[in-house]
């Protein structure tokens, strides 16, 4: 991949030796604290890595990490888009019992199963056109926009439900949330090819290059002579489907649209795993499958507070130290203490 | 007419005429009964967006006064039923307790540079998340003072009730609006709102204001944890879940610009009446179900922000 870059050091010294791709992977502060996190639950449950094959498809602590922090994954893979526009999308919570909504009320009421997918994609789709016109054409700050759609949305898949909590029993609604392909839960397949058909997608062509520049500077960008409105709306849009997306699975895996519950403060759990991601909430660089990892992170310390016997309330607290500890790490602060240090900088 | 008013103007003129025309739909609803229960109703919400409205006129967002004013009412009840303090000295401890993890916030925004967005939404976890963790169940509250509290008013003519919760809400408006208008530190957060480099350079102090902001709106959420607790006479983790979101409504509906450096506090007071408005209606309609107060207070969003829009589009440009 190569993509221009600007060289800031001062003339004269020799350019950084690249490192190979692998190599840093590895040593990503976004993996070692995956790592990290799955050792401790390891060593608090040993049977953590243990992983059987068993009817057709995998079990075991691990995929479960896999299966349950799949929606919240498919959710960080447009909230990162968003983000890197130097936007956020609040809606995606509400948008998901919308969807879910839509689907499950269609099909109890004999629509076909494909159609009622389609339909509750649509619906996630035109949320978020709804959320982009209001960042675009009114130039409304996203917080506020993508609020409205958060205050009414569970309002509206009350009226879809029309208060009640409607459960089916429809194959292919309940595959998307339980099935398995190849042995992987369905979920997590989701949610491994939307992470690589995006990634592919920002990455191999212009768009990603293009969302950072707008990210960056949204006036610039348009003076540059991008389309920075219709960048938007897309990169909207793509948030409002995929949490159209993780609103089916959602419904699919209780057999139920519940309006009230589904998706509940999901969006600040998006939000949270782009941050741990390394995407800067100041818009610009951004990484896709980092923001998965983030999901997969707060997944891993879900289930282990979980396993571990404390109360799930518990995982509020856990979840806020670790945003103390990445934004006192992300912070001009640190940088600066951390340059004080000899031999940090190289 | 001076411009800046527009909204405020627009906000009250919306009030008057949606209540004119639920007063048509349901004439019970013009009483001074309706109108007290208003405020007893809405005082938690009240005071707690009194808080955000300061915190939106200097640029910022606070989403954790939902989980602030729970964890209040968990502090509150614990201090009251298994440390036997007077609930005088736990309002106290819990208003400190709840000031202080304000300011710490407005530290970490102003020290750490980060959005106060991010930095709110850690404080709304760990509030959530302590008071769960302080207790899980709800815990009733038994106290002769509560019980007093309770059946104390003030007689309003034609029959309503002015309940000491909603004098609270009344006398937080009052000074507020005197903070907000007539004091250096007032003055000091319009000028951060309005740019924070410009306020910088004329010598506004940018970080003790900051600290400050948020401290009061920890302050204010503390107490609307205390006048919850005095309304339902119960400490509960998931108390006010969301209220952050209706506070926010209740601000922009009352005409104080998202981005800062404008608004008036009154205004906020016409917003919180105007969704109490919407459930009261709702209330006495009794066909409607209550998930349409969520589509109205977003109806009303919509079109206040619009409205924004719409008069700073109008008007001659500032940049």
């Amino acid at each position: 991949m190569t993509r221009p870059t600007v060289d800031l050091r001062p003339t004269g010294q020799p350019p950084l030796p690249r490192p190979r791709p692998i190599a840093t992977f590895f040593t990503r502060p976004q993996v070692i604290a995956l790592a990290a996190v799955l050792l401790v639950n390891w060593a608090l449950f040993p049977g953590f890595f243990t992983i059987t094959w068993q009817d057709g498809r995998l079990f075991g602590s691990l995929i479960d990490v896999l299966n349950r922090g799949a929606p919240v994954a498919i959710l960080a893979i447009g909230m990162t888009m968003v983000i890197a526009t130097k936007g956020v999308d609040l809606s995606v919570g509400a948008v998901m019992a919308i969807s879910g909504a839509t689907a499950a009320t269609l099909v109890t009421n004999g629509v076909p199963a494909p159609v009622a997918v389609l339909a509750a994609l649509g619906t996630g789709v035109l949320c978020g056109l709804w959320n982009g016109i209001l960042v675009t054409l009114l130039d409304i700050q996203p917080i506020i926009a993508t609020l409205v759609l958060m205050v009414a949305g569970r309002g509206l898949a009350q009226l879809i439900t029309e208060g009640t909590i409607v459960t089916f029993a429809d194959p292919l609604l309940i595959f998307i949330g339980t099935g398995s392909f190849l042995g992987l839960p369905m979920p997590v397949v989701i949610a491994l090819v939307l992470m690589i058909l995006a990634t592919l997608l920002v990455r191999r062509t212009a768009l990603g290059l293009l969302i950072e520049a707008v990210g960056v500077n949204r006036s610039a960008a348009r003076f540059a002579g991008l389309k920075a409105n219709a960048l938007l709306l897309i990169v909207y849009t793509f948030a409002g489907f995929c949490a159209a997306i993780s609103g089916l699975i959602v419904a699919g895996d209780i057999r139920g649209a519940d309006a009230n519950n589904a998706g509940l403060w999901l969006e600040l759990d998006a939000i949270l795993a782009v941050v741990i991601g390394g995407t800067s909430l100041m818009g610009g660089r951004f990484s896709i499958p980092m923001a998965v990892l983030g999901a997969m992170i707060i997944q891993a310390m879900n289930t282990g507070i979980l396993i571990s016997g404390f109360s799930p309330e518990f995982n509020l607290v856990v979840k806020s130290a670790v945003i103390i500890v990445i934004l006192v790490l992300q912070s001009p602060l640190s940088a600066r203490l951390f340059r004080r240090l000899p031999g940090a900088q190289k | 007419m001076n411009r800046s008013l527009r909204p405020l103007l627009a906000t009250t003129l919306i009030f008057l005429f949606a209540y004119m025309l639920a007063v048509t739909q349901q004439p019970a609803m013009l009483s001074t009964r309706v109108l007290g229960n208003f405020l007893t109703d809405n005082a938690f919400l009240g005071i707690a967006a009194v808080g955000m409205t300061f915190v939106i006129l200097s640029g910022g967002i606070d989403l954790s006064v939902g989980a602030v004013i729970g964890f209040t009412t968990v502090l509150v009840a614990v201090l009251i039923m298994w440390l036997q303090l007077h609930p005088l000295v736990a309002f106290a401890v819990a208003l400190a307790v709840a000031t202080a993890f304000g300011a710490i916030m407005g530290a970490a925004i102003h020290y750490l540079k980060v959005p106060s967005f991010i930095v709110t939404l850690a404080g709304m976890f760990l509030a959530r998340g302590g008071a769960s963790v302080l207790s899980p169940d709800s815990i009733g509250i038994e106290h002769p003072f509560f019980t007093a509290v309770q059946k104390s008013y003030i007689l309003l003519p034609g029959g309503g009730r002015l309940t000491v919760v909603g004098m609270i809400m009344l006398a937080v408006f009052a000074a507020a609006i005197l903070l907000a208008h007539r004091t250096r530190f007032g003055s000091n957060v319009y000028a951060l709102g309005g740019s924070e480099t410009s306020a910088a350079l004329m010598g506004v102090p940018v970080a003790r204001t900051t600290i400050s902001i948020y401290a009061l709106s920890g302050f204010l959420a503390g107490l609307a944890g205390v006048v919850f607790s005095l309304y339902t006479s119960a400490g509960y983790s998931l108390n006010a879940l969301g209220v952050e979101l209706d506070a926010i409504a209740a601000v922009v509906i009352g005409g104080t610009l998202l981005t800062g450096g404008y608004g008036f506090v009154a205004g906020t007071f016409i917003g919180v009446m105007l969704q109490g408005l919407v459930q009261t209606y709702i209330v006495f309609d009794g066909t409607l179900s209550s998930w349409w107060t969520k589509i109205v207070v977003g109806v009303l969003l919509f079109m206040f922000i619009l409205l924004q829009r719409l008069v700073f589009r109008a008007g001659p440009r500032r940049t």
